[in-house]
């Protein structure tokens, strides 16, 4: 037997399948680190991917888990189309947090009407704002991004436990929490007595405008142009470092969101752990969904799946609750892997 | 009747890849001791039949003899030991290293080298094949011609007796290629088989004693040299009579100036000085060439002209207008159409055919703030049929053979009418009917009494189509000279910085 391995791109039909396979080679791999607590891997499935959607109450609980994911994958996504590698949704969802819950606490005696599209409109301008130095950087001294980016996510989370611990300390507990926003800038939940709040309709919003901005319009086009082939862009007579300076504060401002949403629909206070890693969850998301805004949301959900499975699972079987951030950390790496090896293929032949 | 076994013999020689036949059916015979050419447009086949020679590729169908025996070449290394080397069109070299070190790489099983005396081994190879090469230079500070050289020395040293060169011309110097010649009429004579993969005509008249061409992935034939002619090799070639295109004498409505550069100067992209003070202009209705070596500020002049490099010093205006250090846009508003030296750089590879033909214009492509796809796509539809391009709208560029992606951007440029064209190398790299199409094309703009500027660093082409011939060297103009005054060797000098 003779096995070679030759450059040949795969069929365009097979892209939408590479997540899927990625999936389940995925839940192969990590199979064996169920083994190793001594449960039962297709038991252990069963609850991360059946068990959250046989009851109401853990099915909404999906979709309340998805929702900052879904911001963070869409910012990630629309950075990443435009060629431009913003690191940073972690930092950029922290700042949107930060001036939400400013604008929150500032809101008592003003109608939810006004309040909460100011705190909208004001965590997306922070998100902005945390991503300009970066981009800026990036196109006016050729400063690379994913460096940068990275980087300001720790300072950023230094502001907020500075913070914390400083003005915006609980008077009452003396937490390093903020005090509570005004009532009026809570967002309202969709379903009674759950946790499914506004912030999950402000997200697919979000899909559907990028959806519409990246396939949809010229400017869309344009950006895909920079992020295939930036000096074909340039040759055509597309501002290049305008272009890229705008996918990338948009997705900053994107990012902003997924932290309003989590301190006016969720917790109500800002505290250190508002984010817990979903801007660089956003960067699987979007991969999963291989930059396709409708990819990103089914990415999102499946995300938001296993990490509500987590919990079932570990009280169920004993396994840690960590198995979920290895299995999504494992999904990443295979979805890369996979997206890298369809440009291959493998003939085997037989000797003679 | 008995006859001395060839060097090498490959019979029926079939190879696919997917739904395309490469090879079909080949029957390929190289004497001992005869330089062979193996001739056939872009895509005939001539590099896959020698991949599978060397081994790497192994042929659906087909046997490989080599001295009357029946060889079995699976690897390259089943093919050097069979003693048949091959210099690709890419060396296989690493840079740090010296000389010697490329060349005993591979080839040596023991723990410890020798490196004095496999210095002097390399020395006494190069005396002996009278190739001259330095061993202890390191090879990243080796010219190109230089390399290739040390790749020819790295096949013989292991005992080849079949060299196969792919193009080996492509990237030297004339004065190099020259020099290869010699060194490849003494390997010949004493005793070296040598296949000689090419598509240039006078190159394979110079040097081969015979020559096989291949069209489509079949054997066309193979002839004596003596007994054959350019003409009809390349008759063999593309399988039609015609060949080259007629200029018309009577130029196009020759007259106004339309394009005009003032002492324009530029940098490279290491920051050294690479355009001085040049100025020429082009007329409506005329085609100016731009001829030089390779390297002698071409590209740089180009891109200038594109809008893709800022100028240092000079102006530049087109149709009147300015456009010193404008961008691509404001440039093409003036009616400039730009054809680059790099296709591969000018559109992009991951986007569709339609996709890449609006790019340039896409605010023409819009509807009520939305992209008009409709348009977009019928806009490509109609290109495709104008410029008898082999694709579909929606068929990612990258697929697209060489001669069809410069025909979109031919048709993306020429569509517009312009009045002035950029065009650079043109036809790099594309095979005799894509080139004859291209070069049909700008006369028909000339005729049309568009201006253009021809920057090649094919001579042939530049005497083809000019009605004047503009000479750089070192980034100066050396001369214009009307088409009339300008023969090879006026050329020749002024191309290597020699006033004339």
């Amino acid at each position: 037997m003779q096995i070679k391995i030759e450059r040949s791109p795969a069929p365009v039909w097979f892209r939408p399948l590479i997540p899927l396979l990625a999936i389940v080679f995925t839940f192969v791999i990590t199979a064996s680190l169920v083994l190793l607590v001594n449960a039962n891997p297709l038991s252990a499935y069963y609850y991360f991917l059946i068990d959250p959607l046989s009851s109401r109450v853990s099915a909404i609980e999906v979709l309340v888990k998805s929702t900052p994911l879904i911001l963070t994958g869409a910012a990630v996504t629309f950075a990443f189309v435009g060629g431009y590698w913003n690191i940073g949704a972690e930092g950029q969802l922290l700042m949107g947090a930060t001036a939400a819950t400013a604008i929150g606490l500032q809101m008592h005696g003003v109608p939810a009407w006004i309040a909460i599209p100011l705190m909208i409109l004001g965590g997306f301008l922070a998100g902005m704002l945390w991503a300009l130095a970066p981009a800026l950087m990036r196109v006016k001294l050729a400063i690379d991004e994913v460096v940068t980016t990275l980087l300001l996510n720790s300072v950023a989370l230094l502001i907020v436990s500075a913070l914390l611990n400083g003005p915006w300390r609980d008077p009452i507990s003396q937490w390093p929490q903020s005090p509570e926003i005004a009532p009026s800038a809570i967002f309202p939940k969709l379903i009674p007595r759950s946790r499914l709040h506004l912030g999950f309709i402000l997200a697919v919003i979000v899909v559907i405008l990028v959806w519409f901005v990246l396939t949809r319009t010229a400017f869309g086009l344009r950006m895909r142009a920079v992020g295939m082939g930036s000096s074909a862009a340039r040759f055509a007579g597309i501002n290049v470092d305008r272009t890229m300076l705008i996918s990338g504060l948009v997705s900053g401002g994107i990012a902003g969101l997924a932290g309003v949403t989590e301190v006016a629909g969720i917790h109500y206070h800002l505290i250190d752990a508002i984010s817990g890693g979903h801007g660089y969850t956003g960067i699987i998301v979007a991969t999963l969904g291989t930059l396709n805004a409708w990819g990103v949301l089914l990415a999102a959900l499946f995300i938001g799946l296993i990490d509500t499975g987590a919990q079932t699972v570990s009280r169920a079987l004993g396994v840690p609750v960590y198995l979920g951030d290895v299995i999504q950390a494992a999904l990443l790496l295979v979805t890369l892997g996979f997206l890298l090896l369809q440009g291959y293929r493998i003939r085997w032949r037989r000797k003679g | 009747m008995p006859h001395e076994p060839y060097a090498v013999e490959m019979r029926g020689i079939t190879k696919r890849f997917g739904t395309i036949t490469a090879n079909r059916a080949v029957d390929f015979a190289l004497r001992k001791g005869e330089v062979q050419a193996l001739l056939g447009e872009n895509g005939a086949g001539k590099t896959t039949l020698m991949r599978i020679l060397y081994g790497l590729y192994h042929a659906d169908e087909g046997d490989i003899f080599v001295d009357g025996q029946m060889a079995d070449i699976r690897s390259p290394r089943h093919a050097i030991a069979h003693g048949v080397g091959m210099v690709t069109q890419h060396f296989a070299l690493v840079p740090p290293i010296t000389v010697t070190e490329n060349i005993i790489l591979g080839y040596t099983d023991r723990f410890n080298i020798d490196l004095d005396a496999a210095h002097n081994k390399v020395a006494e190879a190069s005396r002996r094949f009278g190739i001259a090469i330095e061993p202890r230079a390191l090879v990243k500070n080796l010219s190109v011609g230089e390399r290739q050289r040390v790749e020819i020395i790295k096949a013989l040293y292991r005992d080849a007796k079949v060299l196969i060169l792919d193009e080996p011309t492509a990237v030297l110097a004339p004065q190099e290629a020259d020099e290869l010649f010699e060194s490849l009429k003494r390997l010949r004579d004493s005793g070296l088989s040598v296949i000689f993969i090419s598509h240039k005509l006078h190159e394979v008249m110079a040097i081969t004693d015979r020559v096989t061409v291949l069209r489509s992935g079949e054997l066309a034939g193979t002839v004596n040299t003596a007994e054959t002619n350019q003409a009809d090799l390349a008759k063999m070639m593309v399988g039609r009579e015609t060949f080259g295109v007629t200029k018309s004498d009577v130029n196009g409505r020759q007259g106004d100036i339309a394009l005009r550069l003032e002492k324009i100067s530029a940098l490279d992209s290491k920051e050294l000085v690479a355009l001085k003070e040049i100025s020429f202009e082009v007329r409506t209705g005329e085609i100016l060439g731009l001829a030089g070596v390779s390297g002698n500020g071409q590209s740089e002049l180009a891109q200038v002209l594109e809008g893709t490099r800022p100028s240092t010093g000079g102006r530049v205006s087109a149709n009147g207008r300015e456009i010193t250090n404008a961008g691509p846009e404001q440039i093409m508003a003036t009616g400039v159409g730009r054809i680059p030296e790099d296709r591969h750089e000018s559109v992009v590879a991951e986007m569709t055919v339609a996709q890449n033909m609006a790019l340039e214009h896409l605010h023409e492509f819009v509807r009520r703030g939305m992209l008009d796809k409709k348009r977009i796509r019928a806009h490509a539809e109609t290109l495709i049929e104008a410029y008898q391009i082999k694709a579909r709208p929606n068929d990612r560029i990258r697929t697209l053979s060489g001669g069809n992606m410069q025909k979109v951007i031919l048709a993306r440029v020429l569509e517009r009418n312009p009045s002035v064209i950029i065009v650079a190398q043109p036809t790099r790299g594309l095979d005799v009917g894509a080139t004859e199409y291209v070069r049909q094309k700008l006369l028909e703009q000339r005729q049309r009494g568009a201006a253009i500027l021809l920057i090649s660093e094919d001579l042939d082409e530049i005497l083809e189509l000019s009605d004047r011939i503009a000479v750089i060297y070192e980034g100066e103009i050396m001369n214009v000279l009307p088409a009339a005054e300008a023969d090879i060797e006026r050329l020749g000098l002024l191309m290597c910085g020699v006033s004339v």
